[in-house]
């Protein structure tokens, strides 16, 4: 059946906030999906609250809501767009959830819409453990012995028939929150406690336990005419008992004879059509006992996932994109292949290289955490590479996560054979180091697969990498022979460089001396048999490269790489627009990334696409590459994060051309003496400051400018090992929580500045040409000072700022941007202390901030930056038309406002103990996504922002206050304001005894260190308990957090909003009128054209 | 278990008829061998594919770089040995990892005497295949890589070329043999072994057929003495143009109204007997990812492929057989290429396909092929006991 004709707006579900679990993949597949509607003349309407995509740029849809998704909004953008269908397929659980929603609500049936995509039906017989196990059994196939527990006491007896240890599992929660091994009846009591808790429909189911079995994928399509494909196929290989988000995975799969792969391949089909996935994608996960073959079907979702990601980029077969054009009436055979553009959709790809994923975790972000995985997914990000063989792939895989350590290495290991064993036999971030150290020190094969259960075949490669090591390092001479050798089982030059004991760059020197290059293959979706006619390729070291010359001007953009807390999809959106932005000014667009979860490393976003490594090994060979014909104009290095930035020096050294910003102009922004230097030329304060290479040195700076200070390492993103340091004994603490993380040395040196206490922060995004300077956007901080912008809530425009200080603020950026000889983007943090302005820090590149501002005030930051960075000005940009006239310093009064809010993932970090770690903010950022508000005021915009993050306020119930003694005075108007709309109060003795005197009535409750008896109920028990809705705790200081600390936890396991800013507190409680009348919505292109009426 | 990683190892060399030569490491038996280079996608069956006679003289090339990972086992053989006569692969498996595993490929290749070759740029061999075509080849080692470029060549030049090949003899078997029907017996099937797989049979079985293989050389007469319920003809190696008497066979079987079902070479002769033509392919559909459309049910299968040669049919029309069996309709056609992938006899009970529906190795999407034709025989049975009449 051809496209259906009664579909002509479809309105688009996206998945909101990254979170872990649901992260950038789903904006890669809803922008997919938004494009081909487009393509197809459907009117696109989307919802997402979260501004930092891709998809949510007004070119993507016809009406883009940036609005929260809860059923009330997305029925108000039904009632305005009258869609004739919603799609939502793409957006992750959050999606898929919404949809059950406004099913069950009536909402749907009500303004006759049709839900594509996937039925109601279907979702539920996909996500209904129960439901789904007897469609199994019926499909013929086999599932894990398990049981349905609505109460605890339930799961106990259950627990005796199963045996320990079990999984248990609570359903309809994404990402597998709240899963995990039971061992003990201890385990299960706290496990289903919170399952039963994080499940909609309070329910968990418990199974037997499969660990250590070989842990499979699937990813199948089928349309309305039954046809069905499976695009790809993936092997785990962590086995069973680690999230397959957090497992290193391969596609295709390696150890499976055609007779077990088609079996599976034959449950997976039986099962699609059991469920009644009949336009679209889903993702079945099988296990198999490694003893005898016996298969068990673990689970599946009935939409696009974070494996389809994966799988397309892994493939070159576009499942959001197909599964679109699915959910609009097309069948697979009426679908061209977009790479072959010969054959059609309805095929199964089949692959002549391996691809291999790693996640990226982040938990030295959570060092309370306990760091071993489980079923519960806990990594922030992945890399992905493509080699031709599986050695290549993980090795190329491993350096992709530019992290110290995540790659194989021959130096120094203390450990002991059966220490390596032991260490290895818990799952954690960077396991399969410990592994090929264990097989490097001797261990046997059958060892480590007794501690590991990792499959013989995985477990040999990496003998076979080390052989291959110890043949790099015995050899007489570094010939052609051996350097082939290493490059063909993924050994980078610094690698080779380590085991001949010289650096990296002379093995490089000799392997070029000797003409020894990677050559370029492409994926193609179908092993070489078309002609593809797609330019994305991945390095080998085989023997014919298929990079076609060109004559044209090129531009290399440099991605930037697996999204980790600080860096995220904030910086795909800077490199993608900068792709479409040079391509329309007529360059050809070469993108490097090694981030499949991206829509940079879509094929359709740039000219050519590279799936490589940031290393600057990698990159100087795809620019060598490319350099063999046309003309390379430069290197794009401002807009990848931290990672492109780091890599400038070496470029520049190896003769490339820094497009922009020179990187000795980066250095006088990072280096702390040079900047200094350009602040007292402009006449500009900064905090009173220093730097320090050790404890002493920090100490006698600390001292010298007065506690507290706020200490940070140089050269990092996101705050990474920032800190505010209260006297000396904190600090000594602090080097010796750093220690040995090689973050603070001589050449990079710890900064120490003077914190700044209740002062209002000031983030600005900015594009200087060398002559003009243009504000994107000058956002307040809600938070004060301290608080890591990316944690901190902020406004845009700001609106307690006066004019005057906007000036001061605009005219200080100015002098920086000149001072550093910015050429692109700039963001500066300022704060205003006590009336001062105090620059806090520069930094010549694109921020986390520019898709906000670009949403917020229409103003395309990054794509104007990547033209200031060719040459163009800005006055040039305004008269094209790309820039408005009037820059983001100059906002009318009656603009709307936007509020951006972070998400944090505090609920996925349990200490060893069970007890989620602490969740105060703090200078260290951990957040892992945001959400925008956006209305005509900041009370409403605030609130939108709140109801995005995590559901908003209730607008009744219970608000629990303790707070640290310098908020005491602060708290009293907000808690005033919210007994007056009908709150009940409950707080701690001294906070209690604050508010009675200041007239509220505040109902006196135990702190948990305060419990003496066991029939006393402590704050920690009534939110247990659910008895408390609101939790306001602020942190004292300088003391211990420990009592805090339990109610905060409590608060984050109880999902019921916590504020530990007095800041956020009032925001929020200004913001409860509001929310009680409901909301507006507004799309970005209405905003657009109110904009252009004013104009 | 494990050899000393790459560079230690003997070299081996690819020689191509045009004179590409590739070099890489010596890999299963020593020695030189000669046949047609082909490439086959399948990322999973190696085994299926080496002991699948339709590659015998074909020297096979694996796109998948891994192979022998689950090395090799008694129950996937698809006849009693290794057929190819050269095999080409990128990274050899070291150690076999499979449950069902009894032994090793690469012991496997050195026992049967099969020739190979590792370590080669393959994807670049693919491409070149694909834009030259599937072509006569070489791989030497041992001794023979000793042999000067020009040596090599003129051994590969001097080689037998598979257009105009007869290779049934050579992979038949010489003895007929049966095998029981399984659960409720259909009748009886004569399967003319031109390379016939053990799935094929299983699955004829498995339909209630009494299954009586029986060599290619054997005759009309003879075949029509045994009063089969059927005919079936296998898939198997060879340029279908040179089987003249195979054709007459299953024209002499088809006036007599014997129904009949064919398999890939099978289906060359069905054409050739209805009085089409077959042609060569420029390289081939060798592959289980392979988009067919039955144009009966109007769906879509992922099929398994293996041939060289194809049925000059029009795809867009019934035609007339202009050997005088009436109207034949092309039922399956490829998508990629819209190659004829399967005929089906409007007026006499005959049909075959191109591909395999006996997978093994490949998906299961076309199995309901055995139904069809034992569905047929059950159809054909009824009506000619009943009355003449003719056959849907």
């Amino acid at each position: 059946m051809p496209k259906r004709d009664d579909i002509n707006s479809v309105l688009v579900i996206g998945s909101g906030p990254i979170v872990i679990g649901q992260a950038a993949e789903f904006d890669y597949s809803g922008t997919q999906a938004c494009r081909v509607l487009r393509e197809e003349g459907v009117r696109v309407i989307l919802v997402n609250p979260n501004p930092a995509t891709i998809m949510t740029d007004p070119d993507f849809a016809d009406a883009t809501y940036i609005e929260p998704i809860t059923p009330e909004i997305i029925e108000s953008i039904i009632i305005k767009e009258k869609p004739d269908a919603v799609l939502p397929t793409l957006g992750g659980q959050t999606a898929l959830n919404a949809a059950i929603a406004l099913h069950d609500a009536g909402i749907l049936e009500k303004h006759g819409v049709e839900l594509i995509g996937a039925k109601v039906d279907a979702i539920r017989k996909g996500e209904d453990r129960q439901l789904f196990k007897d469609l199994v059994i019926e499909a013929g196939a086999g599932v894990a012995k398990s049981h349905v527990a609505k109460t605890l006491e339930q799961a106990k007896e259950f627990a005796l028939d199963l045996g320990y240890p079990l999984v248990v599992r609570p359903s309809f929660t994404m990402g597998g929150l709240g899963s995990g091994f039971a061992y003990t009846e201890e385990d299960l009591v706290r496990i289903v406690t919170q399952g039963l808790h994080d499940s909609p429909t309070t329910e968990v189911l418990l199974e037997e336990s499969i660990l250590g079995w070989k842990e499979y994928e699937l990813e199948l399509m089928r349309d309305t005419a039954d046809n069905t494909v499976v695009v790809c196929s993936i092997e785990n290989v962590d086995p069973v008992g680690v999230h397959t988000g957090d497992s290193i995975t391969v596609a295709p799969a390696l150890t499976l004879t055609d007779r077990e792969y088609q079996h599976l391949r034959d449950i997976g089909i039986d099962i699609i059509r059991a469920v009644g996935v009949d336009t679209g994608g889903c993702n079945i996960q099988f296990a198999i006992d490694p003893a005898d073959g016996r298969v068990i079907v673990i689970e599946m979702n009935p939409r696009v996932s974070r494996s389809s990601a994966l799988a397309s980029k892994a493939t070159g077969f576009p499942i959001a994109k197909i599964a679109a054009k699915l959910a609009i009436g097309y069948r697979l055979d009426e679908i061209p292949n977009d790479i072959t553009r010969v054959t059609p959709a309805s095929f199964e790809p089949t692959l002549d290289y391996v691809v291999v994923k790693v996640p990226r975790f982040a938990f030295e972000k959570f060092p309370a955490a306990d760091p071993t995985l489980t079923t519960t997914m806990k990594s922030v990000g992945e890399a992905m590479a493509i080699g031709r063989n599986y050695a290549t792939a993980l090795q190329k895989a491993l350096r992709s996560l530019e992290k110290r350590g995540s790659s194989f290495h021959w130096g120094e290991e203390d450990r002991s054979i059966e220490e390596l064993l032991e260490v290895a036999s818990v799952p954690t971030d960077g396991r399969i180091v410990v592994v090929q150290q264990a097989l490097r020190k001797g261990a046997t094969i059958e060892q480590l697969f007794e501690s590991t259960k990792i499959d013989p075949w995985f477990l040999d490669q990496i003998v076979l990498i080390n052989e291959v090591a110890e043949t790099i390092a015995s050899a007489e001479n570094l010939d052609t022979e051996l350097l082939l050798l290493a490059k063909d089982h993924g050994f980078s030059d610094a690698q080779i460089g380590q085991l001949r004991g010289f650096g990296e760059a002379d093995a490089r020197e000799v392997r070029h001396i000797l003409g020894i290059r990677p050559v370029y293959k492409t994926v193609d979706t179908c092993a070489g048999e078309f002609p593809a006619l797609t330019p994305y390729h991945y390095s080998s070291y085989d023997q014919e490269t298929e990079v076609e010359p060109s004559d044209r001007r090129k531009v290399v953009i440099l991605g930037s790489g697996p999204n980790r807390i600080g860096q995220g999809v904030e910086f795909d959106y800077s490199c993608v627009h900068a792709s479409f932005a040079l391509s329309a000014a007529g360059f050809e667009t070469i993108m490097i990334n090694c981030n499949p979860e991206t829509v940079s490393t879509d094929y359709d976003t740039s000219d050519r696409l590279y799936f490589e490594p940031l290393t600057l090994e990698d990159v100087l060979e795809v620019i060598h590459a490319e350099s063999q014909s046309g003309e390379l104009v430069g290197v794009v290095v401002q807009l990848g994060g931290q990672t492109a930035l780091g890599l400038a020096k070496g470029l520049e050294a190896a003769g490339i051309p820094i497009l922009g910003t020179t990187p000795d102009a980066i250095d006088l922004a990072e280096e702390r003496g040079l900047f200094s230097g350009i602040l007292d030329a402009a006449g500009l304060l900064a905090p009173k400051n220093g730097t320090a290479i050790d404890l002493a040195g920090a100490v006698h700076v600390a001292e010298g400018i007065g506690y507290p200070v706020l200490v940070r390492p140089s050269y990092v993103l996101g705050g990474r090992g920032m800190e505010i340091v209260y006297d000396s004994p904190s600090l000594a603490d602090y080097f010796a929580r750093i220690e040995g993380q090689g973050i603070v040395g001589p050449t990079h040196p710890l900064l120490v500045d003077r914190f700044l206490d209740d002062a209002i922060e000031i983030d600005v995004d900015a594009l200087y040409d060398g002559t003009d300077l243009y504000i994107g956007g000058v956002m307040e901080h809600i938070e004060e000072a301290g608080i890591h912008s990316g944690d901190s809530s902020c406004t845009l425009p700001p609106v307690t700022l006066g004019r005057a200080e906007v000036d001061r603020v605009r005219e200080a950026t100015r002098a920086i941007a000149e001072g550093i000889g910015v050429r692109g983007l700039l963001n500066v943090q300022f704060a205003i202390g006590a009336g001062v302005l105090y620059v806090l820090e520069a930094n010549p590149r694109a921020s986390r901030t520019v898709p906000f501002v670009s949403k917020a005030l229409g103003i395309p930051l990054a794509k104007a930056a990547s033209r200031i960075m060719v040459g163009a000005t800005v006055a040039e940009l305004i008269d094209e038309g790309m820039l408005p006239a009037n820059d983001g310093s100059r906002v009318p009064f009656d603009a709307p406002v936007a509020v951006k809010e972070a998400v944090l993932p505090f609920s996925r970090f349990r200490t060893r103990e069970g007890i989620i770690v602490d969740s105060v903010l703090g200078p260290e950022m951990r957040s892992t996504g945001e959400v925008m508000g956006i209305d005509k005021d900041f009370p409403t915009a605030f609130a939108k922002s709140q109801l995005a993050a995590y559901g908003g306020m209730p607008t009744s119930g219970t608000v629990f206050v303790s707070v640290s003694d310098r908020d005491k005075r602060a708290i009293i108007l907000p808690v005033l304001r919210l007994q007056q709309l009908g709150y009940d109060v409950a707080a701690t003795e001294g906070t209690a005894e604050v508010l009675r005197r200041n007239g509220i009535r505040a109902q006196e409750v135990l702190k948990f260190s305060e419990k003496t008896s066991a029939d006393a109920a402590s704050v920690v028990e009534l939110i247990h308990r659910g008895e408390v809705d609101v939790v306001v705790n602020t942190p004292s200081g300088r003391s211990s957090r420990a009592d805090g600390y339990e109610i905060r936890a409590a608060a984050v396991a109880a999902d019921i909003p916590l504020f530990t800013t007095i800041a956020e507190l009032s925001a929020a409680v200004a913001s409860l009128d509001v929310q009680r009348d409901g909301f507006d919505v507004t799309s970005l292109q209405e905003y657009a054209l109110r904009r252009e009426a004013n104009a | 278990m494990t050899e000393t990683p790459a560079g230690t190892s003997e070299s081996a060399v690819l020689v191509l008829e045009d004179g590409r030569r590739y070099e890489g490491r010596a890999y299963g038996a020593r020695g030189r061998t000669l046949g047609e280079a082909v490439f086959a996608t399948g990322m999973t069956g190696y085994q299926e594919t080496l002991t699948d006679p339709s590659y015998a003289g074909q020297i096979v090339m694996m796109t998948a770089p891994h192979i022998g990972n689950t090395g090799m086992n008694d129950e996937d053989m698809e006849s009693a040995r290794i057929w190819v006569a050269g095999f080409i692969v990128r990274d050899p498996s070291r150690v076999v990892s499979n449950f069902r595993s009894q032994r090793s490929l690469d012991d496997d290749l050195a026992a049967s005497g099969v020739v190979g070759i590792s370590g080669i740029d393959t994807r670049a061999l693919t491409r070149h295949l694909r834009s030259a075509g599937a072509m006569r080849s070489g791989i030497f080692s041992g001794d023979d890589a000793l042999l000067t470029p020009g040596e090599q060549l003129d051994l590969v030049q001097s080689g037998a070329a598979m257009s105009g090949a007869n290779l049934s003899g050579a992979v038949s078997t010489t003895e007929p043999y049966q095998l029981p029907a399984e659960g409720e017996r259909v009748g009886s099937v004569v399967v003319l072994d031109l390379g016939v797989k053990t799935s094929t049979l299983k699955y004829l079985a498995e339909r209630g057929f009494d299954v009586h293989v029986v060599p290619q050389s054997i005759t009309a007469e003879e075949v029509l003495a045994l009063a089969p319920d059927a005919l079936f003809f296998s898939n198997g190696p060879g340029d279908p143009a040179a089987s003249d008497r195979h054709v007459e066979l299953l024209r002499t079987t088809l006036r007599e109204g014997l129904p009949y079902f064919g398999i890939c070479f099978g289906n060359q002769l069905l054409g050739r007997a209805l009085g089409f033509g077959t042609y060569k392919l420029p390289f081939g559909h060798r592959g289980i990812n392979q988009p067919v459309l039955d144009k009966v049910t109007g769906r879509v299968e992922i099929t398994a492929h293996n041939h060289g040669f194809a049925v000059d049919a029009p795809i867009d029309r019934v035609s007339e057989s202009s050997e005088g069996f009436g109207r034949v309709e092309v039922s399956h056609y490829g998508l990629n290429d819209n190659v004829v992938e399967g005929l089906n006899c409007l007026d006499i009970p005959a049909f075959s396909v191109q591909y395999h529906p006996e997978s093994a190795a490949g998906p299961h999407d076309a199995n309901y092929l055995f139904d069809r034709f034992r569905d047929m025989v059950i159809a054909n049975t009824t009506t000619s006991t009943a009355t003449e009449g003719s056959n849907e």
